[in-house]
């Protein structure tokens, strides 16, 4: 007699077939719940936050809105017009590029330089790693504030006039001399000293893909340390890398605030567009409808730029 | 763990679960609520009462924020919770009067766009028995279509102060003219000192004392921009002659409004509000005196910036009659609050002529100086005068004194935004 055959309508087997199939049914669903659980509040507060704001400040952008968030008057493409042709924001965007030529390649440069630096380094290198790090901790008010009070005031007992007076040179007002332009000194130093661990950690983690077996190989076929393997290696191995941080660079340089708002305030030949954006629409002018035109421009801008980059440096094409 | 056993407890990837999806909720619903100077709690005053937000800037004299958590304290009919602003405060109070949960009364300067956008109510009621107490100035600038919004709380006169003992020693008389004001500063900088302190931008607060001491104003009576002419071009370019001359202390590490820069010994003079007189007496003594800005020339008059603060019920609150009844109360009945807020820290003139009448403390010295000057010279501020006007007069000053630029180009491209700004206002 041959063994009984188990067949679907035999309970015992069923539960056996189905008992595991349930078990991870179960468990798909609690991961998923978990999931939500944890990710829902941040997608809820993004939507809330970011996305709806967004989505009023284009339906605000339509309109006239003083003093108030409500759309009060329509009036089509009025505010658009008036921001790409007002002056001051054009202005705004031009000192936005003067501080991106100082800012973007001396961050890439200098970070890059750091990074290469560090990562040579046989003793202490997570010290090392730490001390550029660290000021990337700081408040960008704080540090803008330091530089302001401490380092670059127009006095005597300002730390930069101090050293320039055992030179014999006079006391210099840093952040009030429009010719010649010395306030950008401490606006791209402040920025550079803020944001230079961060990009040198990238940089650290680009360097550490870095197979040495590339270089083992460029050894063996006659490169010479230093520049030239810096040149034929190093720097088209960290390309991808490189695309990022000049990319996060000039993002970073759009959104320009609080280093500009705290050192110089809200003055005409250092205005970049967010201090100007904000002057119009969230400080005492309270022009929401013109104020979100010039958001929605900006954004604009920054996506356009974005691509256009991207498109230039290739940045994650095959083979990066 | 065995699943067998009953009530085993959670698993430490349960308890990890269940204790992370808590602090993500939690984290949630904290970043939903909002700061709007309310206590949490009615304060244990009394299920009944209403509970009223009121802000204020911060104010530099030490002690102000005690006074005004005193009144509000000593206040019984609701409770109030007084919200103390360091920063921007301009800029949170515009962002706070958007919504219902900004303050339901507050202290500012009135400008018309808060009126035609329903931010503000109008106080006739509260103010109607003691209107004739109040200076004509300080009414008007609170006043719109016959309507009045605030009550004047303090009268600030801007002026410039100056060590006598140092015009003295360089044989320099005070200043009448504004070419005497920057010959004086010239001389009187060495090597450690400057001549003048303006302020860190180099003069953007002198913009309206210098127009009014030209013989211009920021808006004619009937709305049109008042800031053209020769008059107003000459001073302006008179305020760049003042700051290329290198006479001016520029990067104090505070501003004009402190008077750190005179007190440390750094400049001679400096523009600066009468609040700052009792600090700057218990470090200079007497070595203090005080003028005007000065004129033109001898065709115009000197000028004093009336500025100051004025008290406000937001038109958002909740409980609108009840602010207005706390408004009444303070700034209004409270005689001996109003005298302690105006002279008990910094020196200000209270706006009731009553109180000012009384004021001891301003009857004497450099003081009294300021207070004569103020009612020789003062002018307040026009409500039709808006922020986007005054930007645009800011950045038309900065042009002219920072980048030297031509005084009567500049002024023609901030007439235009301003005309543009009355269109809009009055049609």
């Amino acid at each position: 007699m041959s063994a009984p055959v188990k067949t679907s309508a035999d309970p015992a087997a069923a539960g056996e077939r189905r008992g595991p199939r349930r078990r991870r049914q179960k468990g798909i669903a609690g991961n998923t719940l978990w999931f939500w659980l944890f990710v829902g509040p941040f997608v809820l507060g993004l939507l809330i936050f970011s996305y709806l704001p967004i989505l009023w400040s284009l339906v605000l952008s339509f309109f006239e809105a003083y003093n108030t968030v409500t759309p009060s008057k329509f009036v089509g493409l009025q505010n658009y017009v008036d921001m790409l042709t007002d002056r001051n924001f054009l202005s705004s965007l031009g000192t936005f590029t003067i501080f991106a030529v100082f800012i973007v390649p001396l961050t890439f440069v200098l970070s890059l330089a750091l990074a290469l630096l560090v990562n040579q380094v046989k003793v202490a290198r997570a010290f090392f790693r730490s001390v550029f790090f660290l000021p990337t901790a700081c408040s960008y008010v704080v540090a803008s504030l330091i530089w302001k009070l401490s380092i670059f005031n127009g006095v005597r007992f300002g730390l930069a006039n101090t050293v320039l007076g055992w030179f014999g040179i006079e006391n210099i007002a840093w952040l009030s001399t429009v010719d010649p332009p010395w306030y950008w000194i401490p606006l791209v130093t402040v920025r550079l000293w803020l944001q230079l661990g961060f990009y040198m950690i990238l940089f650290i983690a680009g360097l550490q893909r870095i197979s040495p077996t590339l270089y083992e190989a460029a050894y063996v076929d006659g490169a010479k340390p230093g520049w030239q393997v810096f040149r034929y290696i190093t720097l088209p191995q960290l390309r991808a890398t490189s695309v990022a941080v000049l990319i996060l660079n000039l993002i970073a340089a759009y959104q320009a605030f609080d280093e500009f708002y705290n050192l110089v305030g809200n003055v005409n030949y250092a205005r970049p567009p967010l201090v100007y954006l904000y002057g119009i629409s969230l400080g005492s002018i309270q022009d929401l409808g013109h104020g979100s035109a010039g958001a929605l421009i900006l954004a604009v801008i920054i996506m356009l730029v974005t691509l256009l980059q991207n498109r230039i440096f290739g940045f994650g094409k095959a083979g990066d | 763990m065995p699943a067998h056993v009953p009530n085993a407890g959670l698993t430490r990837r349960d308890l990890l679960k269940r204790t992370g999806g808590l602090a993500a909720l939690a984290a949630f619903t904290a970043a939903c609520g909002g700061n709007t100077g309310r206590p949490s709690t009615d304060g244990g005053g009394g299920g009944a009462k209403v509970t009223l937000s009121q802000w204020y800037h911060q104010y530099g004299e030490a002690g102000t924020q005690q006074a005004a958590q005193k009144y509000a304290k000593a206040y019984t009919d609701a409770n109030v919770a007084v919200q103390w602003t360091p920063g921007d405060y301009g800029s949170k109070l515009s962002s706070g009067l958007l919504s219902s949960k900004g303050p339901d009364v507050f202290e500012s300067q009135l400008n018309i766009g808060m009126v035609k956008s329903n931010q503000v109510v109008a106080l006739d009621d509260i103010i109607a028995d003691v209107k004739d107490d109040f200076l004509p100035g300080d009414l008007a600038t609170n006043t719109v279509d016959g309507k009045i919004y605030g009550v004047r709380m303090i009268i600030d006169p801007q002026v410039i102060y100056y060590r006598k003992s140092m015009l003295d020693k360089a044989g320099i008389k005070p200043p009448e003219t504004i070419d005497d004001l920057i010959a004086a500063a010239k001389e009187l900088t060495t090597n450690k000192v400057k001549g003048i302190f303006v302020g860190n931008d180099g003069g953007l607060a002198l913009g309206s004392p210098a127009l009014w001491a030209a013989g211009g104003d920021r808006l004619t009576k009937d709305h049109k921009p008042g800031f053209s002419g020769e008059g107003p071009a000459k001073m302006f370019g008179k305020l760049r002659e003042l700051y290329a001359s290198k006479s001016i202390l520029l990067g104090s590490p505070t501003d004009w409004t402190d008077p750190g820069a005179i007190n440390q010994g750094l400049v001679a003079m400096q523009w600066i509000g009468m609040w700052a007189v009792p600090g700057m007496q218990k470090v200079l003594g007497d070595d203090l005196g005080v003028i005007p800005f000065p004129a033109l020339d001898a065709s115009n008059k000197p000028a004093v910036y009336s500025g100051g603060w004025t008290q406000f019920v937001s038109a958002k609150s909740a409980n609108v009659e009840a602010a207005k009844k706390f408004v009444k109360w303070l700034w209004i009945e409270k005689e001996d609050f109003q005298e302690d807020w105006s002279l008990n820290y910094g020196f200000h003139i209270p706006p009731r002529k009553s109180l000012a009448a009384k004021a001891s403390k301003l009857q004497s010295g450099v003081a009294a100086d300021t207070v004569k000057l103020n009612q020789e010279y003062g002018h307040t501020d026009d409500p039709a005068w808006t922020p986007k006007m005054g930007t645009a007069f800011g950045d038309m000053l900065t042009n002219v004194i920072k980048k030297g630029a031509d005084p009567a180009a500049e002024i023609a491209k901030a007439e235009k935004t301003v005309n543009d700004e009355l269109s809009r206002l009055f049609g």
